[in-house]
């Protein structure tokens, strides 16, 4: 059974057709690859589903329950997590702080309620564990390499259960070994039972780790296709207009 | 043997003698024992009860503001009215207690004014996106010309029915002879430590000096928090400016003039970023420490109080290049 269905969602801004009528549906544990150049409507459409716009046509529903979102902050209680581009890392916090950030764990009662530093730095370590990723709870985030600063990332994610995955050019700045522990990351995800959304730029990438492919041009979905049936020159045509639909 | 990644994950990065060698605040605190244990054996007047009693209680109203400015600072803010706040706290303090109120009312006046100026920074700051810098230095005039409009620009020294009442709340010493103000400072710095390292709140804060756009896509109300900081910020200079009223006894309009610019010092020697996201509550008193320790020394030394400002402005250059020194280390 889908766990997100979009039906011919719709958003403009003024008199802008950002996306115009798109239709998919996200399965558990299945990697989606979303593709598209700069201004296809790519991030407009993560950005309804995380929360941050409504649409302005069209319906989405979750678990076959229509969604309806205010505020980015639904999102997460509906679970539904993002891995933002710019990772929204605090620096000079520690790796356990980053992960919990927003939902600190505290022990006591009433008002004399302090973090329970022991508790979140234990189960910050087991989600690193689960991942795979060399990564320490009380390292500060300003330390680390750009993977560990995505298993940090990713780490959030893990926190509740969630039940998808939109993450944002994960593999843009950071070196070729990092991609690696990136994908394996994804991998780990998906293995969780979790619909991962890949949103990017990188072809390899996306063929190496994602289970389907949706290409979007111009505010339209133009191919949405099992990745073993398509080629990364087709999905590079369709992406740039050369192929018009599939 | 390979190192598993159990191992790896719960392995500590640093020892703990390590941080807190790498730490500012400690070596800051190491010039400050190191310049008391010389003045005690270089000058006869130094290490007597009568200094001590002085330099811990100068110290105090300089160290109490700057715990509260360490929270604006490391939220990456600034708060540049705090002696024009403290001056007008404690001039509605004396105006209300010289009409005949109690001290209570003139203490719940005077807290509620601070209160009333924090929020008013914050909310312009938070909530309007004003640079932090821009308001309250606005403040910083503002509240020091209310001073003067609350007095008609007088000296105010007598405080009505409660008057001793006052001046022995800030001039007294109540525990083992140690001066009052030191206690408040003491209490506040301990209160203000646990809020950074032990709440929710006070883990909100670094996040917000640490990277305001994460805080926010976390969900961390960063706004509220700002405006909460900058509260702080005035109630410490307000609380400063009622125990100063006890201690000196009248009030004019031109206490805590300049008074920002010590504070600031003061946080910043004791190892708070500007650029945010770094500080701690016993860095703050320690700073406030430091200045006042050299204060001191020269007058006992007798060196021209000219070179005061040579000297402060050395021990701020100074703190910091420790700082820098570390982070090129860092970052090779």
């Amino acid at each position: 059974m889908a766990v997100l269905e979009l039906a011919n969602i719709s958003k403009h801004f003024g008199a802008i057709q950002a996306v115009n009528d798109v239709s998919f549906s996200l399965e558990a544990g299945q990697v989606v690859g979303l593709m598209g150049d700069n201004g296809a409507g790519k991030s407009t459409l993560v950005k309804m589903i995380a929360g941050n716009f409504r649409p302005s046509h069209g319906t989405m529903r979750l678990d076959g329950a229509e969604l309806i979102m205010h505020r980015p902050v639904e999102a997460r209680q509906h679970g539904i997590e993002i891995v933002h581009q710019d990772l929204a890392l605090c620096n000079n916090l520690t790796a356990a702080a980053n992960v919990f950030l927003g939902r600190e764990l505290r022990r006591g009662f009433g008002p004399l309620r302090v973090l329970d530093y022991k508790t979140m730095y234990r189960r910050a370590g087991e989600i690193f564990r689960e991942l795979k990723s060399e990564t320490r709870p009380r390292d500060l985030v300003r330390q680390m390499s750009g993977g560990q600063r995505q298993a940090v990332a990713i780490a959030r994610t893990m926190l509740s259960e969630a039940k998808i995955v939109l993450m944002d050019e994960p593999t843009a700045a950071i070196s070729v070994r990092q991609v690696a522990e990136v994908l394996n990351l994804i991998r780990q995800l998906r293995d969780r039972g979790i619909a991962v959304v890949l949103i990017s730029h990188r072809m390899p990438d996306v063929f190496t780790v994602a289970d389907r492919v949706i290409v979007m041009r111009r505010g339209r979905k133009v191919a949405d296709k099992p990745i073993a049936l398509s080629s990364p020159e087709e999905v590079t045509g369709l992406i740039t207009g050369a192929i018009e639909q599939v | 043997m390979a190192i598993t990644l159990d191992q790896t994950i719960s392995q500590k990065q640093q020892s703990w003698a390590a941080k807190v060698l790498g730490s500012q605040t400690f070596w800051v605190l190491i010039a400050v024992i190191l310049a008391c244990i010389f003045l005690a054996f270089v000058t006869d007047s130094f290490a007597t009860t009568k200094n001590l009693y002085n330099i811990t209680r100068n110290v105090t109203f300089v160290a109490i503001i700057a715990l509260g400015m360490t929270l604006v600072i490391i939220t990456g803010g600034i708060d540049l009215s705090v002696g024009s706040v403290l001056c007008l706290c404690s001039m509605v303090l004396a105006v209300v207690m010289h009409a005949g109120y109690s001290i209570e009312v003139g203490i719940a006046a005077a807290i509620g004014t601070a209160l009333v100026i924090g929020a008013f920074n914050g909310i312009l700051i938070a909530y309007l996106d004003f640079p932090p810098f821009v308001v309250t230095l606005g403040m910083l005039s503002i509240a020091r010309s209310l001073a003067m409009v609350a007095s008609n620009n007088t000296v105010v020294f007598q405080f009505g029915p409660d008057h001793d009442k006052l001046l022995a709340l800030g001039g007294g010493a109540w525990f083992f002879g140690i001066a009052n103000p030191v206690l408040y400072m003491i209490v506040l710095a301990l209160f203000t430590g646990f809020v950074l390292r032990w709440t929710r709140f006070g883990r909100y804060v670094f996040a917000i000096g640490g990277n305001e756009h994460a805080a926010t896509l976390t969900g961390v109300p960063v706004r509220k928090i700002k405006v909460a900081v900058y509260m702080i910020s005035a109630l410490s200079a307000g609380i400063a400016g009622i125990i100063q009223t006890g201690w000196l006894g009248a009030v004019t309009t031109n206490i805590g003039a300049g008074m920002e610019l010590q504070v600031i010092a003061a946080a910043v020697i004791g190892g708070a970023n500007l650029a945010g996201g770094v500080g701690t509550a016993f860095g703050a008193i320690i700073g406030a420490a430091l200045i006042e320790v050299i204060r001191n020394s020269l007058g006992l030394l007798g060196i021209n109080a000219f070179w005061q400002g040579t000297f402060i402005g050395s021990a701020i250059v100074l703190a910091v290049l420790f700082d820098r020194i570390r982070n090129f280390r860092l970052s090779e």
